[in-house]
């Protein structure tokens, strides 16, 4: 437990001590401010709610997120420093949490930091607060899930470009697996069973019942089956190609 | 204690390791006590990190074992990692982190503590004389510097053996001569093994000498027995014997 905490120090330590901490939450905010007033309809909809907000955080995420965890592994690779780390005595799932957990923080931070708007909400009218906190609980959880998927990503490779790229296209196919888009490919084929699965696996629809206030306990465990999965993959990941 | 002082320091046996197709180290086999310091030498991929890897626990062996105080390095890794200090090679550290803010790291994961933490971080820092860089990011440092940060972390929790993939590379003479003090005062009571291509090192403060080249060792012994190879007593010579088979005058 101690080193997973030392880990995630450092790991927080990096990101503050450069501008990527810095780019990210200004990105992060501005972005979202953007959605929420121009594309949200935030004043038009004249509703005390903040689903103009909230709605747009899953498209957020599948560019942001995988910028934030691009550079988990991908980074230690190239420089070498994942040696330096894998010798002293941690074991690979010590790294892998506290790494992990660093990255969830500072998402976490960003996410905080946007609570102008629901000062601004309350202050215009009167919304439904255990709502917006719910909704704020399962942006996180969302945000943690896509973490999870790009820093295994991340470990795959040593350039962050490909770590990139290929987080968002995953991230976006557990995104969307509860639509036509990936449904029709199994549609005809594919027993009932295998489509409900897919289905199923849709961030979109757990994080959809979150957003509306409704915190399920299924939703909590698909969001914890998701992290430990790819963690866990994480994991086996780096031991498999920490020599390459 | 009294069986664990017996044990060697490090076992190194049948080594074997293959990287998809290649055979990067051939059954190598020796051993290191206490107060030793082996010098690892061999041309270029010969095999030397990667031997030094499967001991530090970061790569696991293909085949062969390596024991450290008696403890099989894939079955207690983090045993033997406690014991080990390691310098890798290029001595990678976080760039973006300050000197004395990456070695309180080290030594927060090393399991000190509190004051002992800043204290022994303090020691180091004056040690190897690191005290005008504390407050600088270890990114703007020279290369001789950021090796100095490299061998500091290596020696924090003052190991029992230390492994050092080529410490004084790119380091100027007057760091080479500190470096090798360094060592040379801490051999008394810890194992050492460093792998080098300067062989006046190996006279400068190694006990004794292995050399390995395409992967398999071709020499085990102490310095003048590695010069005693060649005819005109020559280090050099003796070096090129072994690794090409033909004498060079």
């Amino acid at each position: 437990m101690n080193n997973i905490i030392a880990i995630l120090k450092r790991e927080l330590y990096g990101y503050f001590a450069t501008p990527v901490a810095y780019v990210f939450i200004v990105i992060f905010l501005f972005l979202s401010g953007l959605f929420t007033f121009y594309m949200g309809g935030f004043y038009e909809r004249n509703q005390a709610d903040l689903i103009a907000f909230f709605s747009f955080h899953p498209i957020l995420y599948l560019f942001l997120i995988p910028a934030i965890s691009m550079r988990l592994w991908s980074e230690e690779r190239k420089s070498g420093t994942i040696e330096l780390m894998l010798t002293l005595p941690i074991t690979t799932a010590d790294a892998v949490i506290g790494k992990f957990l660093a990255a969830w923080v500072f998402a976490g931070i960003a996410l905080a930091l946007t609570f102008p708007i629901w000062i601004t909400v309350n202050y215009l009218g009167d919304p439904d607060n255990t709502v917006i906190l719910a909704s704020y609980i399962g942006s996180f959880l969302m945000a943690g899930g896509f973490l999870a998927i790009g820093s295994c990503i991340s470990a795959l490779t040593k350039s962050q470009v490909i770590a990139f790229v290929i987080s968002v296209v995953i991230c976006f196919l557990f995104y969307v697996s509860g639509t036509p888009i990936v449904l029709n490919f199994f549609t005809g084929w594919a027993p009932e069973a295998l489509i409900n699965a897919v289905s199923a696996m849709s961030v979109l629809t757990h994080a959809d019942s979150i957003q509306k206030g409704i915190i399920d306990i299924r939703d909590i465990i698909y969001f914890s089956v998701l992290i430990a999965f790819w963690l866990y993959a994480n994991v086996i990941t780096i031991e498999a190609k920490k020599a390459g | 204690m009294v069986s664990e002082n017996s044990l060697p320091a490090i076992e190194v046996k049948n080594l074997d390791r293959y990287f998809g197709p290649i055979h990067a180290v051939r059954d190598i086999s020796f051993s290191i006590n206490p107060g030793e310091v082996l010098g690892f030498l061999g041309p270029n991929g010969a095999g030397k990190s990667t031997t030094m890897k499967m001991i530090t626990g970061f790569l696991e062996p293909s085949g062969g074992s390596v024991r450290v105080n008696g403890h099989n390095v894939v079955e207690e890794p983090i045993k033997i990692k406690k014991a080990i200090g390691y310098l890798p090679e290029g001595a990678p550290s976080y760039g973006e982190m300050r000197v004395r803010d990456f070695l309180l790291f080290v030594a927060e994961i090393r399991g000190l503590t509190g004051s002992n933490k800043a204290q022994r971080v303090d020691e180091i820092i004056k040690e190897i004389n690191l005290e005008g860089v504390v407050d600088q990011s270890i990114e703007t440092l020279s290369k001789g510097y950021k090796r100095r940060v490299g061998v500091a972390q290596s020696i924090l929790h003052d190991p029992e053996i230390l492994i050092m993939d080529e410490p004084t590379d790119g380091l100027d003479p007057n760091q080479k001569h500190e470096v090798r003090k360094l060592i040379k005062d801490m051999s008394a009571n810890k194992a050492i093994v460093i792998s080098t291509h300067i062989l006046e090192e190996v006279d400068a403060v190694c006990t004794r000498a292995i050399i390995i080249a395409k992967g398999k060792l071709l020499f085990d012994g102490t310095p003048e027995e590695l010069r005693s190879q060649s005819s005109n007593n020559d280090i050099d010579d003796a070096f090129r014997k072994i690794t090409t088979g033909s004498e060079v005058a």
